[in-house]
């Protein structure tokens, strides 16, 4: 990781920070494997340098991204996000990125695109994840968003965390970053964005499409089927004997922000 | 094997048995270590990102574990002739031990006693609702885990000790259904029980047929 210059963003929170070691050594990256340490153990031969990030689909102008040209001459800012898995545990974190609006306007969307797909990596031989004779979820790691919720201030790519480049474990060298929604939406190691018209296929949507939905909002008022979502832990901040739980907050806190895009829906049907 | 063709009466579990020399306290001992070091490491910061969590599964893992050695000790004793039965009660009442603490952290270090949300959670969540069940399950089998309770309740004790076929298998199902997708720990786990529960479907014809060869010699000689 190579330190990263950053100007101060929008929508911080004044909720203490997760201690790097645990944002950086606990997390989801089942390409490295289930645990919550398999990403930072087994990702040391991952090359995420040089990188091609394809922008095309229902766009004026299909382009292939140098991610390495992206992160020195993009304007970056600091985001100060408050993350909810889907699991029930969250952290808070200093992401360093830039809007995914002003990298998808680049290639002037069609007015025919409505929702913006994302495709992750899949390199077996550097992800032990991807390997092996039972795979837990299909590869490559697919997910998607609604054009007006890519488009959304609060959307941001980010290539950095705490003043770094990210880690490999984190998803390097760009990854998605949706604070409103469950941290599965977040797909890693971002190698396409397709500008589509019909809602994509999302990788846990499709593995458990009563537990995982497409729009994965977070919202304490809707159970995951088999646990609640009305609480979370802080991770890093509760110890082992002040644990507690904090409420879960709709939309994670965002809702002024973004409860506004699913006016009139149903929440509970488009979970 | 010539010990055995002389005496055809003598049931395979009453052979001398050279496993049975060591005393039962030491298991308990052992039993409790996972249980004391991980509180250690938790109350010490060395349980990782999320201790109490960690603690948790950790204790569910050995209340898992425990109930997988008190299931083998009658396969062990079917295969190999070697009779452990004597460190089977202490092995089944670690098990419960273990539930009890797993619940136990459950409810005071991860839901801080909030009633309301462990009854809610209880009733509502399936893979609560199973473990609860399973270690509810669990009591009765410790409560009788005496020889006076097997002198008193006689064949009936090996009947509600049945119960730990169906308590087990919740305690698989409780695992696999916390966890997203099909990761290979729970299912390790559940596939061990699974086969261990099995074995008690095949071990009637196992042990004839291991018999057999022996029985027909036996007849012969007479």
């Amino acid at each position: 990781a190579t330190p990263l210059k950053a100007a101060k963003g929008p929508f911080g929170t004044n909720e203490i920070v997760t201690p790097k070691k645990d944002a950086t050594t606990y997390n989801n990256f089942y390409e490295f494997g289930t645990d919550k340490s398999a990403p930072s153990a087994n990702s040391g031969k991952f090359k995420p340098l040089p990188w091609t990030l394809r922008v095309d689909g229902l766009v004026h102008k299909p382009r292939d991204f140098d991610v390495g040209e992206l992160i020195s001459k993009t304007p970056l800012e600091e985001r100060i996000y408050r993350m909810r898995c889907v699991e029930a545990w969250s952290m808070v974190i200093p992401w360093i990125g830039f809007p995914l609006a002003t990298l998808l306007k680049q290639v002037e969307p069609l007015g025919s695109a409505k929702y913006v797909a994302f495709t992750s990596v899949y390199r077996p031989d550097e992800m032990p994840g991807q390997r092996g004779l039972f795979q837990v979820l299909e590869w490559p790691y697919v997910e998607g968003l609604r054009l007006d919720e890519a488009m959304h201030p609060l959307t941001i790519l980010a290539v950095g965390l705490y003043g770094e480049t990210l880690p490999n474990a984190n998803g390097a060298p760009i990854r998605l970053v949706v604070p409103w929604k469950y941290g599965f939406k977040g797909i890693k190691s971002i190698t396409r964005i397709s500008f589509v018209e019909k809602q994509p296929p999302t990788t846990w949507n499709l593995m458990a499409p009563n537990e995982y939905g497409f729009y994965a909002n977070v919202n304490p008022e809707v159970d995951h089927p088999r646990w609640s979502q009305a609480t979370e832990r802080r991770i890093g901040e509760d110890g082992f004997f002040s644990s507690g739980r904090r409420k879960t907050l709709p939309f994670n806190g965002y809702g002024e922000q973004v409860a506004s895009l699913y006016a009139g829906m149903d929440l509970r049907k488009f979970y | 094997m010539h010990g055995r063709v002389q005496s055809p009466g003598k049931k395979v579990a009453s052979r001398p048995n050279r496993w049975n020399r060591l005393p039962v306290w030491p298991i308990y001992v052992a039993g409790f270590i996972p249980a004391v070091w991980s509180f250690h490491l938790g109350a010490t910061g060395g349980l990782g990102a999320d201790p109490v969590k960690e603690f948790e599964h950790l204790l569910g893992l050995w209340t898992l574990r425990f109930l997988i050695l008190t299931l083998l000790i009658t396969p062990i004793r079917d295969i190999t002739g070697a009779s452990l039965l004597k460190y089977r009660r202490a092995l089944g009442l670690l098990a419960f031990y273990y539930g009890a603490m797993h619940f136990s952290a459950c409810m005071i270090l991860d839901q801080a006693l909030n009633m309301t949300m462990i009854i809610k959670d209880i009733v509502k969540r399936p893979f609560i609702t199973i473990g609860m069940a399973a270690l509810i399950l669990m009591v009765p089998l410790a409560v009788t885990s005496n020889n006076l309770s097997i002198r008193k309740l006689g064949p009936k004790w090996n009947r509600l000790h049945r119960l730990i076929y169906v308590i087990a298998a919740g305690g698989a199902l409780h695992f696999i259904m916390s966890v997203k997708a099909w990761p290979a720990e729970p299912v390790i786990y559940a596939g061990i029980i699974v086969t261990l529960i099995a074995w008690r479907g095949i071990r009637k014809p196992f042990l004839r047929w291991k018999r057999g060869p022996r029985s027909r010699v036996a007849a012969v000689s007479r």
